[in-house]
């Protein structure tokens, strides 16, 4: 039977707020455990939520952001359930007035087609301590430092068709919230979470199937692995004639397996009520147009930008626009390196392989605009060949020259481009290949492409790796009648 | 409005309150009455009348996004009944 795959989000993104969002704790990250947790992060009893002026700024932020209404009125709730890392016993979060409501963000597929996902609400709630449970004698430790750290809590209608859509629109949701400025994007430690509910249902059939929903995956390709193995999962147990139980899983990312996380029914019973120790929050016009003030240019426009400004192609602005340090990180590089297509190319090709590769972020780059502006120049006046310039990458990443320049001075890495020059090599490398030339030239033209090979070889050894290859693939072509 | 047995224990179960069977019997003749005075209140026609979240007339104040708490995790764990590493200590809990 064909299956068709049905996948909505819930995003939780921390607001990159200085405070919690109902107490004046700070929210830096990394603090010893339990310095940042007050009387109200505790729910020490007598004290009252305050909340944060700036989580209000970011959420209304985000809701003009994904062109959604935003609510002149909010409401906070109590969503009620036991867990020793929520001292209250309740986490405040909104449900029937949030914050944001009904919005929409359109993701590039990679057809190049683009497609639609809409935004059913986001609402503003504060984030759980942690639960360490390594052993303390049996017993489990917890920090309360994350108690009370704003979040908002995006979700999306179920209109991701495929694991694919899913990881776009993830990509893009981040690009987004860290252009705004509102979150600072940090997965591994946990600022942007994503839950995705899954479900399948025979092509063509319009009731949705059951879902599932599993929780917490803080990678990319955790997401994509978790909705693969879940979207099988699910298969399996309809095609054996069995059915699929609402129920919470948890993915390990690490072992790639996952397992069903809440199996009694009364754990998702919250018995939420509007929270009586904090009064409705009005937002007015004033308020509203503050925020939309503070937006700065967004993905979608900036890749507008991309196209017209450096003549970009749809794909590669894309790429390029969608998340704000690595559009600066581009921009700079042209800046100093002029040639923005071959800039383009460096920084999606060689430079953000380096930075997967040893797991970096755009700001710890080890080599700087101006160094990779500088390499873009002396490949764009050809005098370096592609092989020279991943030389030269290499070197200025490793750190063992300051510019360019200094490489390829140092490795003696110029190519020569004096065609005169080259033609004599070519004269004399060809004198002693005479059967090779034989064999070029009774071979037909896909042939000749693969021989060409041979010569080149030998050239640039003769050229001492210096000869100009594309010029030497001229001359090459002229000589043997090609 | 009559409350069942069952829905009384489940409530109790959310609630974390341990629940006898005597006990199970008075709540029933008691949350009964209560559940009774709701739909009292129910019957009153509230078609025109826009729900409240909170009642007080008032709105939320905002406070400005400013670090005014300082680090208070020596009198906070003199009275936790087991700490270690700065952690609270709770007893084990597995999911």
């Amino acid at each position: 039977m064909q299956w068709d795959v049905v996948i909505g989000l819930e995003i939780h993104v921390q607001l990159a707020t200085k405070t919690k969002i109902f107490s004046g704790s700070s929210t830096a990250y990394g603090a010893e455990p339990n310095t940042q947790a007050s009387a109200v992060d505790l729910a020490m009893p007598g004290t009252l939520p305050v909340p944060n002026e700036q989580a209000f700024r970011y959420a209304v932020m985000f809701g003009l952001a994904v062109n959604a209404e935003i609510a002149r009125r909010s409401v906070f709730e109590r969503k009620n359930y036991f867990y020793p890392d929520l001292p209250k016993g309740y986490q405040t979060t909104q449900l029937e007035r949030p914050i944001v409501g009904p919005g929409h963000v359109d993701i590039e597929l990679a057809d190049g087609s683009q497609k639609r996902v809409r935004i059913h609400h986001a609402h503003l709630e504060e984030d759980a301590g942690k639960s360490l449970h390594e052993d303390f004698h049996g017993m489990t430790g917890i920090d309360l430092n994350r108690a009370g750290t704003p979040l908002i809590e995006v979700v999306t209608e179920p209109d991701m068709r495929s694991s694919e859509e899913a990881v776009a629109f993830a990509r893009k949701l981040h690009g987004l919230v860290t252009s705004l400025g509102i979150c600072d994007g940090n997965m591994s430690e946990g600022s942007l979470r994503f839950d995705v509910n899954v479900s399948v249902r025979p092509k063509g059939q319009e009731a949705l199937g059951t879902r599932t929903e599993t929780k917490n995956l803080n990678s990319f390709r955790f997401m994509e692995q978790a909705i693969h193995q879940e979207v099988e999962r699910q298969i399996d147990i309809l095609e054996d004639g069995g059915t699929i139980l609402q129920e919470t899983r948890l993915y390990n990312g690490d072992t790639n397996v996952s397992r069903s996380m809440r199996s009694k029914e009364e754990a998702n019973d919250y018995r939420y009520f509007p929270c009586p120790d904090l009064l409705p929050v009005d937002i007015d016009e004033a308020f509203i147009e503050d925020a939309r003030s503070r937006l700065p240019e967004l993905p979608d426009a900036r890749k507008q930008r991309f196209m017209e400004q450096y003549g970009l192609n749809d794909y590669d602005a894309a790429l390029l626009s969608n998340e704000a340090k690595l559009s600066a990180f581009f921009e700079d590089t042209v800046r100093h390196g002029k040639d923005a297509k071959l800039a383009a190319n460096w920084i999606q090709g060689e430079f953000s392989a380096r930075l997967n590769a040893e797991d970096k972020q755009v700001a710890e780059s080890p080599i700087s605009t101006e160094q990779l502006g500088g390499l873009v120049i002396r490949i764009a006046d050809q005098t370096i060949s592609s092989a020279g310039a991943k030389k030269v990458f290499e070197a200025l990443w490793s750190g063992e020259a300051g510019s360019a320049d200094e490489v390829i001075e140092a490795k003696g890495l110029k190519q020569v481009s004096d065609t005169g020059e080259l033609e004599k090599l070519v004269d004399q490398v060809l004198a002693e290949m005479p059967e090779q030339i034989a064999q070029y030239q009774e071979a037909d033209e896909k042939k000749r492409k693969k021989l060409m090979g041979g010569f080149m070889g030998p050239l640039m050894k003769a050229s001492k790796g210096q000869g100009n290859p594309k010029l030497f693939n001229e001359i090459l072509q002229r000589k043997l009648g090609g | 409005m009559a409350i069942s047995r069952n829905d009384i224990e489940k409530v109790a179960l959310l609630a974390r309150i341990k629940v006898d069977d005597d006990q199970v019997t008075a709540l029933e003749k008691d949350l009964g009455n209560i559940l009774d005075l709701v739909d009292q209140l129910k019957s009153a026609d509230t078609s025109q009348t826009e729900p409240m979240a909170h009642p007080l007339d008032a709105v939320q104040r905002l406070r400005p996004d400013v670090v005014t708490e300082s680090n208070q995790r020596e009198a906070f764990q003199a009275i936790a009944p087991a700490t270690e590493n700065g952690l609270y200590l709770v007893p084990r809990v597995i999911e």
